[in-house]
């Protein structure tokens, strides 16, 4: 279905309202097979509003979000997921009351095969190795970083073709965050699709291969991610400065 | 501030329309219809005073027909006369068993009878909010029937209770329902009734900005409970024999679909919700006994009516929550959307 | 008769007791759990099971069989109850869903006095079930019907806990119990766990409303009432939501009232149901959270 150069993810005029407020008033992006695209900007920007969007917990009022070809707009979430889009969400939202092993679990539901299923809770293991000494902890007990690993492990458990990160970083001990973007550049090498949304830019942006700056529910700024990393409107655009 | 005098201005227009209906309509129409006017004003009481805490604070009780029913034993104890006190209830404390009190008293003494309750039990049951506040509600209703029911002293147990004058007639109760529409429209459009609805719409917001949530709420609920015990002394007093049973579940869920029928913010869609379930009910039950069409029989259906309204209550729950009249007031035209207005007005502050 | 032999008695009487209301109330946990409604319906649901064993006991059908299509007809009828009623509403505000839930009982209620009279009729239990067993010299006694509601709970009880920790859509209910839209995110299909959630909890509400029946011996269209109320203080005091809480809770409530019949003075006997809702508001106000916090499972 997908050309060899046609985007695993597009994303064309998208708005989506919040009652009265406007949350995205037109905003057009493309994730391709194997990038990571950080989506960068001030709160209230619009980021994870874009994110919602695409794994089907926010409703568009116009635009179309288009993955590997299929238009997902009206798709429900779970319908979403086993189309291959895995949504990491902001706060972690694990289950708190379920254990690590049940949470990594409930994440592969979508999914069959149960050799797969037992082969990717391996190389969970290896990419988080504090997973299996917390195994039968319950997800509500662990550290933030810790929760912060079995989310996106949760995630990974969907053997999603797109990884959509909101805020990794946010309520992670500083040694953790390393940890948490060596364990994202890794996923990269492996060549996972990524659309990662981040507070903390020089982190976002030494891990993209692009980015979209987002103000005001609209892209401001796009472009390769090294050329973004020295550009001063990124800056502006994060402090909300002056249009 | 304009919208204010309007709603009394309406509230009167109202009442003189009831009292010409309640010194008239003995002289023109039958009994089974005077019956059925005297009815729907003695719940346009109750459903009033049901409105205040239900619909204006949001706390949604479902113990107000303990409060009716504390109301209806309070003031038929009260008003036997002595030599049937002797007799009915020959266990009756001294205190109580020597005097007899005419109607008016009767129904007072009801009244704060119930408003006292409401304090006492309404000190601990305000804290509460959401489904806490409903089941614990249903609590005090269930105190109310196992005390009434074993409180035999008083009450003649599970037994019913006969001998209550047949005091109430229709001139009585447009009489209440006219001081409960003055005192409720005058309370839930003033500055208090700002803060009830404030404490309703955003409980948060509302303490927030320095309301009392406890007070507002327990003022609600204490003013409610007075005006359900009268309802309840009415209630007695027209029916002349009575159970504990008369006051629960049953009465509890008609009360509850005439409100929110009407429209949980409104003090005419009370009253309209009251008109239409009564009417309701009673083409229902007609249907209900039987009827023969030529040779064609249809045989008793009994609870088929009250299936009925259970159904067209989740229709309304479905596709008009809000009731009839929502939050909005029926003026007469005398002001076009005023209560609406005065509402927003409440919400702004 | 011993003063041991006596708390025993009390002891038996408890469970049996406290296993019905546990049955009820973890009904009511699961479906707030995963809809935070409370369902008023649920007695009723408890008397369509009751009901539909009794017809068929009637027309000959051997107990067993006939409790095992009470419980089915129970969680058939949960299943129509949230299809047609409380499907349109679930996004609706609280009071909505809760008068809604209201009227359902209602119209199943009467719908039990149209087709049956709200007089109460005989449940016939088999003879054997009704035979009592005496020990300590008839000191202690129970009958099978106890027996049968105890090992009965106890069968479902860990039945439901296997489920709700070994099997993805039991994990799944719990989960969306906790976070909805988490739930959503890793690909669950919530309307999918909701009618399970509601399938389950009103077979468990069928099984209770048979054993309810059967040892009361009598079913009318009321029926569902007085446990529905009791379930709901048991629910309440575990942490409504939680399923262990509720089973706590159950039980809890079961040893309260066996406590207040046995051991308080006969005056205040019959205000027993007075005494559990008294003590339930001022639980309320001490800890409105319930003794587990819902999402706080223990493990079983």
């Amino acid at each position: 279905m997908v050309t060899a150069d046609a985007p695993l993810l597009q994303i064309d005029d998208l708005e989506v309202n919040f009652g009265a407020v406007r949350a995205l008033k037109g905003v057009s992006l493309d994730v391709r097979e194997g990038e990571v695209i950080a989506l960068v900007g001030a709160n209230g920007a619009g980021k994870s509003t874009t994110l919602r969007s695409i794994s089907g917990l926010a409703r568009p009022k116009a635009g179309t979000i288009r993955f590997d070809g299929v238009v997902i707009n009206r798709r429900s979430p779970p319908q979403i997921v086993r189309l291959g889009v895995a949504h990491c969400p902001e706060g972690r939202r694990l289950f708190g009351s379920l254990t690590v092993a049940e949470n990594l679990r409930l994440g592969a539901c979508t999914r069959s095969d149960a050799d797969g299923v037992a082969r990717d809770t391996e190389t969970m293991f290896v990419l988080f190795p504090i997973l299996r000494e917390r195994w039968r902890q319950l997800a509500g007990t662990l550290s933030g970083g810790e929760q912060q690993q079995l989310a996106l492990a949760r995630a990974l458990m969907a053997a999603p073709r797109l990884l959509l990160l909101d805020e990794p970083s946010l309520g992670v001990a500083p040694l953790l965050v390393r940890h948490i973007f060596e364990a994202l550049a890794e996923l990269k090498r492996q060549g996972m699709t990524m659309l990662l949304v981040e507070q903390n830019i020089a982190l976002a942006l030494n891990l993209a291969d692009r980015a979209y700056v987002l103000r005001t529910g609209k892209v401001a700024l796009s472009g390769d991610a090294a050329e973004l990393r020295d550009d001063d409107r990124v800056a502006q655009a994060y402090l909300g400065a002056a249009e | 501030m304009k919208a204010d005098f309007r709603i009394p201005l309406a509230v009167g227009a109202a009442l003189v329309l009831a009292g010409i209906i309640a010194v008239g309509a003995p002289h023109v129409m039958g009994d089974y219809f005077v019956r059925i006017l005297l009815l729907m004003a003695l719940n346009s009481i109750l459903v009033l005073s049901l409105s205040l805490s239900n619909g204006f604070t949001g706390v949604f009780s479902l113990g107000h027909v303990g409060f009716i029913g504390a109301g209806a034993y309070a003031a038929g104890i009260l008003s036997l006369t002595v030599q049937q006190k002797k007799a009915l209830l020959p266990h009756l404390p001294d205190l109580l068993n020597w005097f007899s009190l005419p109607f008016l008293p009767a129904t007072l003494t009801a009244g704060l009878f119930a408003a006292l309750l409401a304090v006492i039990v309404g000190y601990p049951l305000m804290r509460l909010s959401g489904y806490f506040v409903s089941v614990a509600t249903m609590g005090f209703l269930i105190i109310v029937n196992v005390v009434l029911i074993n409180a035999s002293d008083f009450t003649r147990g599970a037994r019913t209770s006969t001998g209550v004058p047949l005091a109430t007639t229709l001139p009585w109760v447009i009489g209440w329902l006219a001081v409960t529409l003055i005192v409720l429209s005058r309370l839930v459009y003033s500055p208090f009734g700002r803060r009830m609805k404030a404490v309703r719409d955003d409980t948060i917001a509302a303490s927030a900005v320095g309301i009392s949530v406890l007070r507002a709420r327990l003022i609600a609920f204490v003013i409610g409970a007075f005006f359900a015990g009268v309802g309840g002394s009415l209630y007695a007093h027209y029916l002349g024999s009575f159970s504990p049973n008369t006051f629960y579940f049953a009465m509890t869920m008609n009360l509850i679909a005439m409100l929110v029928l009407g429209g949980m913010g409104s003090l005419s869609g009370a009253i309209i919700g009251v008109i239409c379930v009564s009417l309701l009910s009673e083409v229902l039950r007609s249907v209900e006994r039987g009827f023969t069409i030529g040779d064609f029989t249809v045989p008793a259906l009994f609870g088929a009516s009250q299936i009925v309204l259970g159904f067209l209550f989740i229709l309304i729950m479905i596709f008009r929550p809000k009731g009839i009249m929502g939050d909005r007031e029926l003026t007469f035209g005398l002001s076009g959307r005023s209560a609406k207005n005065n509402h927003k007005e409440g919400k702004d502050r | 008769m011993s003063q041991f032999e006596y708390i025993l008695q009390q002891v038996i009487n408890a469970v049996s007791l406290g296993s019905l209301y546990a049955l009820v109330a973890v009904g009511l946990s699961i479906v707030f759990g995963v809809l935070k409604l409370t369902n008023f319906a649920h007695g009723d649901v408890m008397m369509v099971g009751a009901f539909t064993t009794v017809l068929l006991i009637a027309i000959g059908v051997p107990f067993i069989p006939a409790m095992i299509a009470g419980i089915l007809a129970s969680a058939l009828a949960g299943f129509l109850i949230e299809r047609i009623a409380y499907r349109p509403i679930r996004n609706a505000p609280d009071v909505t869903r809760l008068l809604t839930s209201l009227a359902v009982t209602y119209i199943l209620e009467n719908l039990g006095i149209l087709l049956f009279t709200s007089s109460p009729r005989n449940f016939p239990l088999p003879d054997m079930l009704n035979s009592s067993w005496q020990l300590a010299g008839g000191a202690i006694t129970f009958t099978n019907i106890n027996v049968l509601t105890v090992a009965l709970t106890f069968v479902s009880l860990i039945g439901l806990g296997w489920f709700i920790t070994r099997t993805t859509v039991g994990l799944g209910m719990r989960a969306a119990a906790e976070d909805m839209s988490a739930a959503q995110l890793v690909g669950l299909d919530v309307n999918k766990l909701i009618i399970v959630a509601f399938l389950v909890a009103s077979a468990f509400a069928g099984l209770a409303g048979v054993l309810w029946a059967a040892q009361a011996g009598v079913v009318q269209p009321q029926m569902g009432f007085t446990p529905l109320l009791k379930a709901f203080v048991a629910a309440i005091i575990g942490g409504f939501g939680s399923i262990s809480g509720a089973l706590l809770g159950g039980y809890m409530l079961g040893a309260l009232e066996i406590f207040i019949v046995a051991f308080l003075p006969d005056p205040v006997v019959p205000y027993r149901d007075a005494i559990v809702f008294t003590l339930l508001i001022a639980f309320l106000l001490f800890r409105p959270g319930g003794l587990m916090q819902p999402n706080r499972e223990i493990k079983l």
